[in-house]
């Protein structure tokens, strides 16, 4: 018998969002209590910064270059590799269960499989899917064709009407407001707290563990669409945090004049965006402006993520409970991360885009190795990316890595990191949608993030960005153009360049918008 | 800003020559054969009704079924689309080869990228289809 892995995710969640990360807001005692027993990483980065490239990066461990994914509405192609299968292979029982997200959404032909299972149960037509042996899945809300989504038609009708509805009749992502102050995708959710998809993610889990032999091992990816906007947690539950108390996030400039000023001093479509004359992705509504957002909206939006977020760690919570009943305790590794992050009010913005900065590059992520593993609590400061992910499964499962994964096996702790020579993480964004192209390549090493651009179509190529993450930890001073860091830019660039990962050969289709 | 429609465009090349991609194209029931979700596909006259994998009807207006162009258009009228034009033309490449371009103007622009991102797996589907056939 070996060791079993509870693979916990969340969607779009900031680093600073954890207690233990220096969170005030939510309250997260199950999460700082397993960073307080294992590994806590002070710098985990995403490979992207949008949910199918990151996703496709954690199930394949490569980086979205290599697997192909790269954006959101490019599906993993169907035998790309597998953490799961290689764990499956070696014996472990295998479930994915909540978002999944490898393939696109919008599917009214129901081309893909993710969107296809639901309908036949939860095992694959031809096996398991992925490496998954059983599958459940939910995103954001009751509609489509997943597993959520059909239970909840199927058992609680009356619920789909009480969810923001997060495409708006144009089928653009939503700019309707709601709560007490109009804040983008927020609305008053009367749906009971355990028929919301956060409790449904978690007892399905449960079912299925309670369903295991003793004896099993098992790795059980456990991921939670929240707390993704829209911002609509069960009603009951808002009055945990009372938005008006909020403080507003470090990280948002309180005038006008101070936030123009810091985005007009980073490559132009920051201030494009802001303005409302550009959108390049289709992960924010095309028709809201954030220039138009108000102080109290960010405490909203602020608020009600806390809410989603407190209820994420209290359904960790019962699993991890079920967990000791069924006596699994002591040889379970907990690994807690999420996708990539979100702005959430960071420079007057908010959901996320090509803006490679800590609100979406610097993710919570916490190791909890199994008790019988006897490893000592630790906090790592070194760079380490989610393409570190599968090689890590592999290490507690005591399987060899595959040669196709490009990460090597998180830390143990620092000396582990600086022993293994860990000294640079890579995020890339590519992004072609309706005439609108960005493309961005980012090198994190040392204290330094650094993003080159290549043309596009408002980029000339020659655009950066360069921030000094301890000097400068809310990336408001632009380094690229200043002379005295002229040296070290041109180090790090040449570094990024140096340490691309291999392309695929063949590039993939843009078949849908998410 | 974000446009309302959008206009994308899907193209494969089949080893194949022209006539024989279009004796596909240009009958219209025959696209159950070749795009991957449509499951059924009802043929009245100038109106076709497909049905997806998902069980949505989808009514459709023929607008051009042209032999000598080779050229197929369609509208879609289904409620999920204010405004739809899809083209079909098989370009003879005068090489045993051709070309086949699916055009799609739409608005939402959000169902252009529906339609041309499943049109362009289905264009796919389509030169296994003919080249596993020749």
């Amino acid at each position: 018998m070996g060791r079993k892995i509870l693979f916990v995710t969340t969607d779009q969640q900031r680093y600073d969002t954890l207690g233990c990360n220096g969170g005030t807001i939510a309250r997260t005692p199950v999460a700082d209590s397993l960073a307080a027993a294992g590994v806590r990483y002070e710098r985990a980065v995403p490979q992207s910064v949008v949910c199918m490239p990151s996703r496709s990066t954690i199930l394949t461990g490569q980086h979205p270059t290599t697997h192909g994914v790269w954006m959101n509405g490019v599906p993993l192609p169907a035998d790309a590799p597998s953490v799961a299968e290689l764990l499956r292979d070696a014996g472990y029982r295998t479930a994915l269960i909540g978002k999944a997200h490898f393939e696109p959404f919008l599917d009214p032909f129901l081309r893909f499989p993710e969107n296809a299972l639901a309908l036949s149960g939860t095992t694959g037509a031809g096996g398991p899917h992925r490496g998954f042996d059983h599958l459940e899945m939910a995103t954001h809300g009751p509609v489509g064709f997943l597993h959520y989504a059909r239970w909840i038609q199927q058992n609680h009708p009356e619920a789909i009407g009480m969810y923001y509805n997060v495409l708006d009749g144009k089928l653009q992502v939503n700019a309707e407001g709601g709560g007490d102050t109009d804040a983008p995708q927020v609305k008053a959710n009367p749906i009971p707290r355990e028929w919301y998809h956060t409790d449904w993610v978690a007892q399905r889990t449960i079912s299925w563990l309670e369903g295991l032999e003793a004896h099993d091992d098992w790795f059980c990816w456990m991921s939670f669409p929240d707390p993704h906007h829209p911002w609509d947690p069960p009603e009951s539950e808002v009055g945990r945090v009372s938005w008006r108390d909020v403080p507003l996030p470090a990280g948002y400039p309180e005038t006008a004049a101070e936030r123009e000023a810091i985005l007009d001093a980073k490559p132009r479509h920051w201030r494009m965006w802001y303005d409302g004359t550009l959108v390049s992705n289709y992960e924010a509504p095309a028709r809201w402006v954030p220039a138009g957002m108000t102080a109290d909206q960010v405490r909203e939006v602020n608020a009600r993520n806390a809410v989603e977020v407190e209820l994420i760690d209290e359904a960790v919570g019962r699993v991890l409970a079920c967990i000791e009943r069924r006596g699994w305790g002591d040889d379970v590794d907990v690994v807690f991360t999420t996708d990539h992050g979100e702005l959430q009010g960071d420079f007057g913005l908010l959901f996320k885009g090509p803006y490679h900065v800590d609100a979406l590059m610097r993710l919570p992520l916490i190791w909890r190795p199994a008790p019988n593993a006897k490893v000592a609590p630790s906090v790592v400061s070194r760079p380490v990316g989610l393409v570190d992910l599968a090689p890590t499964f592999c290490r507690i499962a005591g399987v060899d890595a595959a040669d196709w994964m490009q990460g090597v096996p998180l830390p143990f702790d620092e000396e582990d990191a600086q022993a293994n020579g860990r000294e640079r993480v890579l995020t890339e964004w590519d992004s072609e949608l309706f005439g609108v192209d960005v493309h961005l390549r980012t090198i994190t090493r040392d204290r330094w993030v650094c993003t080159a651009y290549l043309p596009g179509t408002v980029h000339d190529g020659s655009e950066g960005e360069l921030y000094d993450t301890v000097d400068d930890p809310l990336q408001r001073h632009n380094r690229w153009d200043d002379p005295a860091q002229r040296s070290l830019r041109d180090d790090l660039v040449a570094d990024l360049w140096d340490s691309q990962p291999p392309a695929r050969t063949e590039r993939l289709l843009l078949e849908a918008p998410v | 800003m974000t446009a309302e429609r959008a206009s994308l465009r899907r193209e494969v090349r089949i080893g194949a020559p022209a006539d024989e991609v279009w004796a596909v194209i240009g009958d219209p029931a025959r696209i159950v054969e070749w795009w991957p979700g449509i499951v059924d596909a009802k043929v009245d006259g100038d109106s076709r009704v497909v049905t997806t994998g998902a069980g949505l009807p989808m009514p459709e207006t023929i607008l051009v079924n042209d032999r000598l162009q080779r050229r197929f258009q369609y509208r879609i009228t289904a409620p999920m689309f204010r405004e739809h034009t899809s083209t079909l033309d098989v370009i003879d490449l005068d090489d045993g080869t051709s070309l086949v371009v699916y055009s799609v103007d739409a608005e939402p622009s959000t169902m252009a990228l529906v339609i041309a991102g499943a049109a362009g797996n289905a264009l796919q589907h389509l030169r296994a289809l003919i080249e596993g056939a020749t």
